[in-house]
């Protein structure tokens, strides 16, 4: 049985789920970073999403709002890198309209990534196109705003493809920005591991409300 | 590929115990932020412009090692090859201001420009006021028209030296950019890699080279350089890299520069000096002069093997600066 939206205290366990699936990926983005910069960015998200949990347990969230600012200022101090800023940028960024509202539904996850989408741009210059997370974040963010009406664990499944699919395609750009720029055509084959990320945040929210 | 042997406890904790065995190593010049990896001297002259230094931590004695007198006056520091968190540079940009404002120094990375400028957003909103200058020095990152797509490598040494010296004694924060940024435009570098160094959290090296090859231009994050060959001897390396460094500013007949050969964490100064050998050779032959010679391990990246060359050609204003004393842990000048 799916969920079509959630409780303030539910979403808070989807950004567990999130924060523990991040977790066991790390080894996933390591190699995925190896092969077009430092290979930081598997630590860097362990790292972050160890604070997320640390920080999402000791004081649960009493607004969507509230959740979002509290993920995405533990990722922008604890993941360091760009990284950090990004994802914090992206979290933050998307509570920007929130008000005191206390339910998580497709709307909800709709305003989430399409206004941190925004935020994300503003902050790290990037477009679709050059290799970087915004290349999984822009079509699920368009997925997202289609599927507004539509019941949570109806819209995050398609949301979390869209990424997926946005992500593939990063395989065939090359870097714009970021330690990637330097590698030019070399880049091409490999994608982008901020994108991976974004996918594997989307795909765990999917799982949490279908699997519900 | 064999995992790299590291003195080290837990890899967790290898930035902060890092540098808290720095700071003791200062001899109580220099203390660390509550809870932050952040640096600042212990005494600052009233007035000064604060000179606030950083970047991602394992590239020691880059960028918390200078830290000193005419040098950085804090560094706001990464974990491994990341960039600091805005936190922690807002907390030493408050640290050091004393009215005057404070300048961010550091190497031109999409992680760090992302963290810093959110921190410097941060402390204008408090009414400090902060300017940056970005390092990028590394030839081989990008062509010249793309300049300011290029990387900060060990060219950091000499633009951080000018910078704290300026920094003494101007109290003006646009005085001390505008010589900064000559420094860093009269500054050129160009690295080359024998084998990678490792994630110290990890031990997993950070790319892989063939027992036979050289990559010239690898960054000091260990990001994949501009083109590999199978290894030549010191001469031939050397004189492709000073080919590209000197033509790039260029250098011509009648310079003074500053010369630094940087080992990256395994080269030997044996290697090093058969390499300034070739590289005097060379400038002779230009008729450049060089004024000074700094040798030695100043921007590593664990155990990377290979050496990068930088040049930073001098004017008068640049010569008093470079000439001033200079005392950190990581380089001195007397």
């Amino acid at each position: 049985m799916g969920k079509s939206e959630l409780t303030i205290t539910e979403a808070t366990a989807m950004f567990l789920h999130v924060a523990a699936s991040m977790l066991e990926s790390e080894n996933l983005l390591t190699q995925a970073d190896k092969a077009v910069g430092d290979g930081d960015h598997g630590i860097g998200m362990s790292r972050g999403f160890a604070a997320v949990q640390a920080k999402l347990e000791s004081a649960p969230p009493a607004t969507v709002a509230d959740l979002l600012k509290t993920t995405g200022m533990a990722l922008i101090t604890s993941v360091g890198g760009a990284s950090g800023v990004i994802f914090g940028t992206l979290y933050r960024g998307g509570a920007r309209n929130m008000g005191a509202e206390t339910v998580f539904d497709a709307g909800t996850l709709a305003r989430m990534l399409g206004d941190g989408l925004a935020a994300v741009q503003e902050r790290g210059k990037a477009k679709p196109g050059d290799k970087t997370m915004v290349d999984a974040l822009a079509p699920a963010a368009a997925t997202a705003a289609e599927m507004a009406d539509s019941p949570l664990d109806q819209a995050l499944p398609p949301v979390a493809e869209a990424a997926r699919l946005g992500l593939e395609k990063t395989k065939e750009m090359i870097a714009a920005t970021g330690k990637a720029m330097a590698l030019g055509p070399r880049a091409l084959g490999h994608v982008d591991p901020g994108a991976v990320s974004m996918w594997l945040m989307l795909k765990a929210m999917a799982e949490y409300v279908v699997d519900w | 590929m064999k995992k790299a042997k590291k003195v080290i406890n837990n890899p967790k904790n290898v930035v902060p115990e890092l540098l808290e065995g720095l700071v003791e190593a200062y001899h109580g010049k220099i203390r660390k932020l509550e809870g932050l990896n952040g640096l600042v001297k212990t005494s600052l002259p009233e007035g000064k412009v604060g000179l606030l230094i950083g970047g991602g931590s394992g590239h020691e004695p880059l960028f918390h090692g200078f830290i000193g007198e005419n040098m950085g006056d804090g560094a706001a520091c990464g974990n491994i090859f990341a960039a600091p968190s805005p936190d922690i540079v807002l907390a030493v940009t408050e640290a050091l201001d004393q009215g005057n404002g404070v300048m961010y120094l550091y190497g031109n990375y999409t992680g760090d420009i992302l963290n810093f400028d959110m921190a410097a957003e941060m402390a204008e909103e408090q009414g400090i006021r902060v300017k940056t200058v970005l390092i990028w020095d590394d030839v081989a990152s990008a062509p010249l028209h793309r300049i300011h797509e290029r990387r900060g490598i060990a060219g950091d040494v000499f633009v951080i030296k000018i910078a704290g010296a300026i920094s003494a004694v101007s109290g003006d924060l646009d005085e001390v950019v505008r010589v900064t940024t000559k420094a860093r435009d009269n500054t050129r570098s160009m690295g080359v890699a024998l084998s990678a160094g490792s994630l110290p959290e990890t031990g997993e090296p950070t790319f892989e080279l063939g027992d036979d090859e050289l990559e010239i231009g690898m960054g000091v994050h260990g990001e994949p350089g501009v083109g590999r060959e199978k290894m030549l001897p010191a001469d031939a390396v050397v004189e492709k890299m000073m080919d590209m460094i000197l033509a790039d500013l260029p250098f011509v007949s009648g310079d003074e520069v500053c010369l630094l050969i940087n080992d990256m964490g395994a080269t030997t100064m044996m290697e090093l000096l058969i390499v300034n050998r070739k590289i005097r050779q060379i400038l002779r032959e230009k008729n450049i002069r060089v004024h000074d010679t700094v040798m030695g391990g100043f921007a590593t990246t664990q155990e990377m093997a290979g050496f990068s060359i930088t040049l930073m050609k001098l004017d008068d204003e640049l010569k008093r600066c470079y000439d001033m004393p200079a005392a950190s842990f990581g380089y001195k000048w007397v």
